[in-house]
């Protein structure tokens, strides 16, 4: 407290008020739509059209564009998930545990996505659909995690009750992510090991990188859009009744 | 409190169960294993490394195929009937599925190829074959992180 700004503090304590929250992510969503739109149209004009086929595996590779930033995001989204989790298990703020269970949904589609790109790729470029190497089997657990959250939060009746057990659920998972990162260093795997993420230069081409990139940037973006909807979603059902939900009703008629 | 607890918990379980898995998770045995004895015998198991150049032979003119895997250390003989992959090629690095027979010849059931973590436009890499000591030598130097 002592040594975060006085602004940063506020907006936060504003963004955590419901009807505050509510206002602003719905002046805030034509820009994130016109980003994301802009974003993903110059990625896949770089990665489809621009960037050059590998002196390997021809244009198979270019399912990298795809592939690849939705691994990144099953990550990505998995940690923002246990941190809001977390978030809300200890200041019991009710937008930390909105955010959370409303990522659950949108991380899992991007693992799906992942596994089944990753599984057209393997096919003509291993020569198989799947293999139960130490990458695959994991990022295939990150599936079930995400599935057991969306579960569990779905059998309980009281939210606030099925937050806090989603929270531990999510937290206790938190493990997989580092294996699922390492698992190609760790294992001798037939999934190869990291181009971009690691310390060394990349290994890919920067002209094949650049779009990659974008691709990365414009996904974030679209998680964005869909976590904001979902959670202005769960945020009405949960304050159906109360008072700022009822004078928005009013006006509007 | 509780929930520190519960992760640690979860992480010793995971801990312990990634050891014991540890052998389920090498997902291939080196070809040094497999000349050291360190491969089972008469069990079907994965054997991983890079197709020395040179040593693809085609014996009966039919769909077999014969040739050598490496970890540049030590060389064993693979024979294979059926399809390979695309990616399958001289100084690619492969896995293979199968098990030894009497003569130490590795007799695989199904061929995978695996490929590396480069991408680059054929015309790089052209270039970069035209400097010795570039690319051809990173196979070898996979490991990340050093």
């Amino acid at each position: 407290m002592f040594l975060i700004p006085d602004p940063v503090v506020r907006f936060f304590h504003r963004m955590a008020s419901p009807p505050h929250f509510y206002a602003l992510t719905e002046r805030l969503m034509p820009w994130l739509v016109v980003i994301f739109l802009l974003l993903t149209a110059a990625g896949l004009y770089g990665g489809l059209y621009l960037a050059p086929s590998d002196y390997q595996q021809g244009d198979s590779y270019r399912i990298i564009y795809i592939h690849v930033p939705s691994a990144w995001m099953s990550l990505f989204i998995y940690v923002v998930m246990a941190v809001a989790g977390a978030i809300g298990l200890v200041w019991r703020i009710k937008l930390a545990e909105i955010v959370a269970i409303s990522s659950a949904p949108v991380g899992a589609s991007f693992t799906f996505i992942a596994l089944v790109t990753g599984s057209l790729w393997g096919k003509p470029m291993w020569g198989t659909w799947w293999v139960w190497d130490a990458r695959l089997t994991s990022e295939l657990i990150l599936l079930f995690l995400y599935l057991g959250v969306i579960g569990l939060y779905g059998a309980i009746d009281d939210k606030r009750t099925a937050s806090r057990a989603v929270a531990i659920l999510a937290l206790v998972g938190v493990v997989n992510i580092p294996i699922i990162h390492y698992s190609v260093e760790w294992w001798n795997t037939l999934h190869q090991g990291p181009t971009v993420t690691k310390m060394d230069k990349p290994s890919i081409h920067v002209s094949m990188l650049i779009p990659l990139l974008l691709m990365a940037l414009s996904f974030k973006f679209y998680y964005l859009i869909a976590l904001l909807q979902r959670a202005r979603t769960e945020l009405l059902l949960r304050e159906r009744n109360a008072q700022w939900v009822k004078n928005m009703i009013s006006e509007a008629k | 409190m509780l929930i520190g607890l519960m992760v640690l918990g979860a992480g010793l379980a995971t801990a312990f169960a990634l050891k014991s898995f540890n052998e389920n998770l090498m997902y291939f045995f080196s070809t040094t294993d497999v000349v050291e004895g360190k491969a089972p015998k008469d069990t079907l198991f994965r054997l991983g490394g890079m197709v020395i150049k040179g040593s693809v032979e085609r014996p009966n003119d039919g769909m077999t195929v014969r040739f050598k895997l490496t970890d540049f250390s030590k060389d064993v003989t693979v024979e294979y009937t059926g399809i390979l992959p695309d990616l399958f090629r001289e100084g690619q690095g492969i896995v293979a599925h199968g098990k030894l027979n009497e003569q130490g010849v590795f007799i695989a059931e199904e061929v995978l190829a695996k490929h590396d973590e480069n991408y680059m436009p054929p015309e790089v890499k052209d270039s970069l074959k035209k400097q010795p000591a570039s690319v051809e030598g990173s196979k070898s130097s996979v490991t990340i992180g050093e």
